[in-house]
């Protein structure tokens, strides 16, 4: 039997200040980060506009494609050259004319004869469809942090629901800052990664705190610290085989899917392994916390009634 | 063996069975070239099969995805009810004849329609097909008297507002602010060169209030004028119409039999239409009748002589394609208010084949590692951990064939998510198992016990993604629905495979035999 991670003994609750350091770090980092760019960057399905991505049968310079852009009166795009050279994303802030591409087809055949322009993909989004599509996604991410809340609570006591929850809050907050260093955009997809980690997120904290609720009845005697520590250790080893398959079949995605769902499966990959970090360091070490709170204030009024 | 083991074997065997019988058409019909599939015409068996398959969505097949607005602020109360409803029915008519395979029109909230064609091409074609209002008039030209007693009126208004300082003007051209701009003037309208129509579209919005409501000022398209040069015409029109679009039976593009090479549009009228038009055409012989399209005029030629059979053409500067697709939107009638596009999504043929083959590659190595990890290390409960997962992924696809569900490339992340997310539960339980024997059960105990404690954590876990997965269907877009739905069927199969299918297995060889070892 081959076996990883059996019969340890880490002291994991010791350093939770220690970890409670590192993630109010990341925490602050993202607000900061959002404070001073006012806000995450917006892809089209939120900001409006118009992505155009196109593809030429050769290598084109950069520059005179957008000489080529400001010669149609499209001044002001963004350009970016990926799949070594003869690709191009093109974004324009306002919702383009409708023949765009015909027309930069046009002017780019024409200025490199014998090269053919293809379009890739183009989106346009109107401004109020933008808006919509925004105040939708925010409205997904409340409410499925509602639900699995309430799905929490409903399952759990109090003090541990409440350890559960700022983790999930924690997992996504930070996974959305960590996108935001990476320069990537705000998008659907990205949303989508967001509310399906806050989904996964909880997963491993479940199977922690069922193993510390047993463990608090069968080892009353210990110190509170000292029966987390048990728990955490004995179900160390399927918490972290659990996070392992789901980050193989992430990393997967991420080098081979392609680059439409790249931020997907970046952030899947990120939120994985902070998944797994929150559900010992965030989720457990706040529930113990709890767990003391609640007998520091229980005590006082025992001694009292003695 | 015993009862409930008869029942879930039975379970899991009809279970796959259907599932391999749904998915059987979609392994034909993805089988069949690409090209070969896109093209093939209605009726014919791969388009039968197709009925059948998993619906590819636009981002793995290419297409585009329109979502237009109806402009409904100029009709009245019933007009205004009925506006998008009759928008989607001409639309779709348009589309028909267009002829793409599978087209999605959807009325959606109160004045939008969502219009999703598979395995497009020529997305600008298809835009400038559904996003054309297509109002057709015929309206007779005023006589050159009435023309030109009304462009004096306009010139006389706008020189007096000149002269007041209330309108900028040239001073060379003030006493005649607009007639001076005309190049040449015909019976009942004025020609102008491009350069000077700008200035001119300025000088009418102010004179716009002066315009008697029987007549109406419309432009041309680019034509030739007098001498050679090109320009555009100024027409002035009868308000109201001769006849409408709806009078139109039938349209077609053809060769235009006098002038070799250019293309024209051919109407024949409905029966009642033909008889107002003899009577029109009779009433006015040696006027002009402006064929106007979209507030245009088309064209404007002289009556000669009354015309019985009901029929007309339109003639222009038209490339065959746009002949073609001009008849097709006079047939399929007009819209009944101006649409715009306030989202469009296309995506090319070659990005969704890239897209396939990426989702395809990024599923594979992620469950080659998932199966190898599991192999090492837990052997044969690995590989009937990993027998699970591959019963799992082919339930999602049979669910998406049977339910014609779309798969789209989030889907496809969707289901590699799930490879990794499907041994999960087995993980659980092995470890479970695992715990169980080092405590000293025997392989029996240990695997019983292993699946009741483990099964309330993998349904918390379960729940929790599923939550997740209902929202997401409920905020999502196309492709990001078709996440949802697989990471759901998924999950929802996981529970199936995992506990039921697995432990199954353990209990068919456990009741057989005693083990004194489990290979896990």
């Amino acid at each position: 039997m081959l076996q990883l991670l059996i019969g340890t003994d880490i002291p994991f609750m010791k350093a939770r200040r220690v970890a409670y350091l590192f993630s109010g770090a990341l925490l602050l980092a993202t607000l900061a980060w959002v404070l001073v760019n006012g806000g995450p960057k917006m892809s089209v399905d939120f900001a409006g506009g118009t992505l155009l991505q196109i593809q030429a049968s050769r290598v084109l310079p950069v520059e005179d494609v957008r000489k080529t852009l400001d010669g149609l009166g499209l001044a002001g795009a963004e350009i970016q050259s990926t799949g070594g050279g003869d690709e191009f994303l093109l974004r324009f802030a306002k919702q383009g004319s409708a023949d765009a591409f015909t027309r930069i087809r046009t002017a780019l055949e024409a200025r490199f004869p014998g090269t053919a322009v293809e379009l890739r993909r183009e989106e346009t989004v109107g401004p109020k469809v933008g808006d919509e599509l925004a105040g939708k996604a925010v409205w997904a991410i409340l409410g499925s942090l509602l639900g699995i809340l309430v799905y929490v609570g409903f399952r759990y006591e109090f003090k541990f629901a409440i350890g559960a929850v700022i983790s999930l809050f924690h997992d996504v907050v930070i996974v959305f800052g960590i996108l935001c260093f990476a320069g990537r955009e705000m998008s659907l997809t990205v949303v989508a990664a967001l509310l399906t980690l806050a989904g996964y997120s909880i997963n491993d904290t479940i199977v922690v705190f069922d193993r510390i609720r047993e463990r608090m009845k069968t080892l009353s005697k210990e110190t509170h610290e000292r029966a987390f520590d048990i728990a955490i250790n004995e179900t160390l080893s399927r918490t972290i085989i659990t996070a392992f398959t789901v980050f193989l079949s992430s990393v997967a995605l991420y080098f081979f899917g392609g680059e439409v769902i790249n931020d997907f499966a970046l952030a899947m990959v990120v939120g994985v392994v902070f998944g797994t970090y929150s559900s010992i360091y965030v989720a457990s070490a706040l529930a113990l916390e709890m767990w003391n709170l609640y007998d520091r204030r229980r005590k006082p009024a025992r001694a009292r009634a003695a | 063996m015993n009862r409930s083991e008869t029942w879930k074997l039975v379970s899991v065997v009809v279970a796959t069975l259907v599932s391999i019988f749904y998915l059987f058409p979609s392994l034909r019909f993805y089988s069949v070239p690409f090209a070969e599939r896109i093209a093939a015409p209605k009726d014919s068996p791969v388009a039968k099969l197709r009925e059948k398959a998993i619906p590819l969505g636009l981002d793995l097949q290419g297409g585009l995805h329109l979502v237009m607005e109806v402009d409904r602020s100029r009709l009245s109360g019933t007009e205004a009810d009925r506006a998008v409803d009759r928008a989607i029915l001409v639309i779709r008519n348009r589309i028909d004849q267009f002829g793409v395979a599978e087209p999605l029109i959807q009325k959606q909230g109160l004045d939008r329609i969502v219009v999703q064609l598979p395995g497009l091409h020529d997305a600008q074609r298809a835009k400038d097909l559904i996003g054309q209002t297509a109002l057709l008039e015929f309206n007779l030209v005023r006589t050159p008297e009435e023309a030109q007693f009304l462009f004096d009126r306009i010139d006389a208004f706008l020189a007096g507002r000149a002269a007041a300082g209330r309108l900028q003007v040239d001073s060379s051209l003030a006493q005649k602010p607009l007639t001076s701009h005309f190049m040449d003037a015909g019976p009942g309208y004025g020609f102008l060169l491009p350069a000077d129509v700008p200035t001119v579209k300025r000088l009418l919005a102010e004179a716009d209030s002066i315009i008697p409501p029987d007549s109406r000022l419309a432009w041309s398209t680019e034509d030739e004028g007098a001498g050679g040069r090109t320009g555009f015409s100024l027409y002035v029109l009868k308000n109201e119409p001769e006849l409408t679009g709806e009078s139109v039976a039938s349209a077609f593009a053809q060769m235009n039999p006098s002038q070799p090479g250019k293309w024209e549009v051919s109407l024949r009228l409905t029966p009642r239409a033909a008889g107002r038009f003899a009577q029109v055409t009779n009433a006015n012989v040696g006027r002009l009748l402006a064929i106007v399209l979209d507030q245009t005029v088309n064209s404007a030629p002289r009556i000669n002589e009354r015309i019985p059979g009901g029929t007309a053409s339109i003639s222009g500067r038209f490339t065959p394609e746009q002949a073609k697709d001009l008849a097709v939107v006079l047939e399929a009638g007009s819209l009944p208010a101006p649409v715009s596009i306030i989202e469009e999504r296309t995506v090319g043929p070659s990005l969704g084949q890239d897209s396939i083959r990426n989702g395809l590659q990024a599923g594979l190595y992620g469950a080659l590692a998932v199966v190898l990890f599991m192999l090492v290390y837990y052997r044969i409960s690995g590989a009937l951990a990993i027998a699970a997962m591959l019963l799992n992924v082919l339930y999602i696809m049979a669910w998406l064939a049977g339910f014609r569900a779309t798969l789209t490339l989030p889907g496809i992340a969707g289901i590699a998510l799930t490879v990794g997310m499907a041994v999960d539960a087995n993980v659980l339980i092995l470890e479970r198992i695992r715990e169980e024997l080092r405590g000293g059960k025997t392989v029996r105990a240990a695997v019983a016990t292993g699946y009741d404690r483990a099964f309330r954590t993998i349904l918390d876990s379960n729940l929790t993604t599923l939550i997740s997965a209902a929202f997401l269907f409920q905020f999502g877009t196309g492709p990001i629905r078709g996440f949802a739905v697989t990471l759901a069927v998924g999950l929802i199969a996981n529970m199936f495979t995992a506990v039921l299918f697995t432990r199954m297995v353990y209990d068919f060889i456990l009741h057989r035999r005693t083990l004194n070892k489990l290979s896990i």
